[in-house]
């Protein structure tokens, strides 16, 4: 397996759903990083068969909201001096603003644009959510 | 407590707060005069983004029956919004003058937005495709009039089943009471999106039968409630005439109705009911248009918290 060195202090983000390392990357702006960061994908995982996981050598501030709804099955780590120091466990979140856009043509979000777009949980299996305006029904990050 | 509320949703009620509504529209219809002053002094403003003569005229004439006035403006062109006001500003300046307002905008979800800027009571008067809760309001105030309760009926939906907002709102209140049944008679083109068929009276356990013909269901309803084909869902205008002549309920067809089988349309009609059906004592959808300016004078009284 492809090594990576494991960091001093940052943060790890574990057994993210194969395909979506990707998009927390993104998400998190790790392309323009100036310190250190790994995003590995399809690692092997005994209980997932493949994983992405990211490592990034510095604390920064995470929004878990938007890590809950990619994927609420990955773990985020966060260590110091070498080690865990805490685990934090993700949830999918039951109200997510601005983080998704409604795709609906015909809602009130496509031409007025002063206010946050809200999202409301619909289904926690299927991981579909409600536009607050116009009740538009959208999985933004489907379960794999 | 249904004062200062917004009703935007059906679900923004619960059934014991429609109960309420309900049980003032019919006091409001045995005693209309007792109710003409209630709204003295105060000003309700109709928000018409997009013209709609029939339910703009029925909340003015709601709020004049209770001795209030109204200001408004009835399309976007007279409006600020011409002069590109966004609904926010435009709301927060009409609450300066008004005590309650209610609101059309061809958006879904514009009447949702605004009442999250205002303190003022906001009635979705319809918002695009979305929701319309007045008039089913006021097809659930007939039904109660006409036959003492909404439970253990059955329904007949007939026209456009797929983009008549007030066959699905009425279905979701519907499904709601206990021993209703529905018959869903509709061209295939046109009939009730999966989301209803699904996820409201699959998933309630309702019965119900999709169907393409009137005459054989005729007599197992209670209430056969029509829809108009509007020619704006359609892009071509070919499908437009051969799916709007399909049904059209005339004397012929009442034949095979029961004597208390009641008709109900949420007007306008194009030719969908024949004209020489009106004069049957079963077409009730002129009453129905009566029973709304009803049952929106009973919502404005709760909203203001006067009764
Ligand atoms: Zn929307």
């Amino acid at each position: 397996m492809l090594e990576i060195t494991s960091i001093e202090k940052g943060i790890v983000i574990d057994h993210i759903t194969a395909g979506y390392g990707i998009q927390v990357f993104n998400y998190l702006n790790l392309d323009t990083a100036d310190y250190n960061v790994a995003l590995i994908c399809n690692a092997y995982s005994q209980k997932m068969g493949k994983k992405d996981i990211i490592k990034i050598n510095n604390v920064i501030d995470i929004n878990y909201d938007f890590l809950g709804l990619i994927d609420p099955n990955a773990t985020v780590n966060i260590i110091e001096d070498g080690k865990t120091i805490k685990k934090v466990k993700l949830e999918v979140p039951d109200r997510v603003e601005n983080i998704i856009r409604c795709k609906n043509p015909r809602c009130v979000t496509s031409v007025e644009h002063y206010f946050p777009h809200v999202f409301h949980l619909v289904d926690k299996e299927k991981r579909s959510y409600r536009c607050e305006y116009c009740d538009d029904i959208v999985i933004p990050y489907p379960v794999k | 407590m249904l004062k200062n509320r917004s009703l935007i949703d059906p679900s923004d009620f619960t059934r014991e707060e429609f109960r309420e509504i309900f049980d003032l529209g019919h006091q409001i219809i045995a005693d209309p005069a007792k109710y003409s002053k209630s709204c003295e002094g105060k000003i309700l403003a109709t928000l018409f983004y997009e013209p709609s003569t029939r339910t703009r005229l029925s909340f003015e004439t709601a709020m004049l029956r209770l001795g209030g006035q109204v200001i408004g403006f009835s399309e976007a062109a007279s409006s600020s919004t011409a002069k590109g006001e966004s609904i926010a500003d435009t709301l927060r300046t009409v609450e300066c003058y008004a005590d309650i307002a209610a609101m059309r905008h061809p958006k879904e979800g514009a009447p949702r937005l605004a009442s999250h800027y205002i303190h003022m009571p906001l009635i979705n008067a319809g918002d695009g495709g979305h929701q319309h809760p007045t008039q089913t309001l006021t097809d659930i105030l007939t039904i109660e009039r006409l036959r003492g309760s909404v439970e253990n009926k059955t329904y007949g939906f007939c026209g456009d089943l797929k983009f008549g907002r007030t066959v699905h709102s009425l279905v979701k209140f519907l499904s709601n009471y206990e021993g209703v049944r529905f018959i869903f008679i509709s061209p295939e083109e046109l009939r009730v999106p999966e989301y209803i068929r699904e996820e409201v009276v699959r998933k309630k356990g309702i019965p119900f039968e999709e169907v393409d013909q009137m005459e054989p269901y005729m007599n197992q309803l209670d209430f056969l409630y029509m829809t108009r084909v509007q020619r704006e869902r359609f892009f071509n205008e070919e499908d437009y005439i051969r799916l709007k002549d399909r049904f059209i309920l005339d004397k012929e067809k009442m034949s095979y109705a029961r004597p208390d089988t009641y008709i109900l349309h949420p007007l306008p009609r194009v030719n969908e009911i024949s004209t020489e059906v009106d004069d049957d004592p079963r077409a009730q959808y002129f009453q129905q248009a009566k029973n709304g300016m009803y049952v929106r004078m009973a919502l404005i009284l709760k909203l203001l918290g006067i009764y």
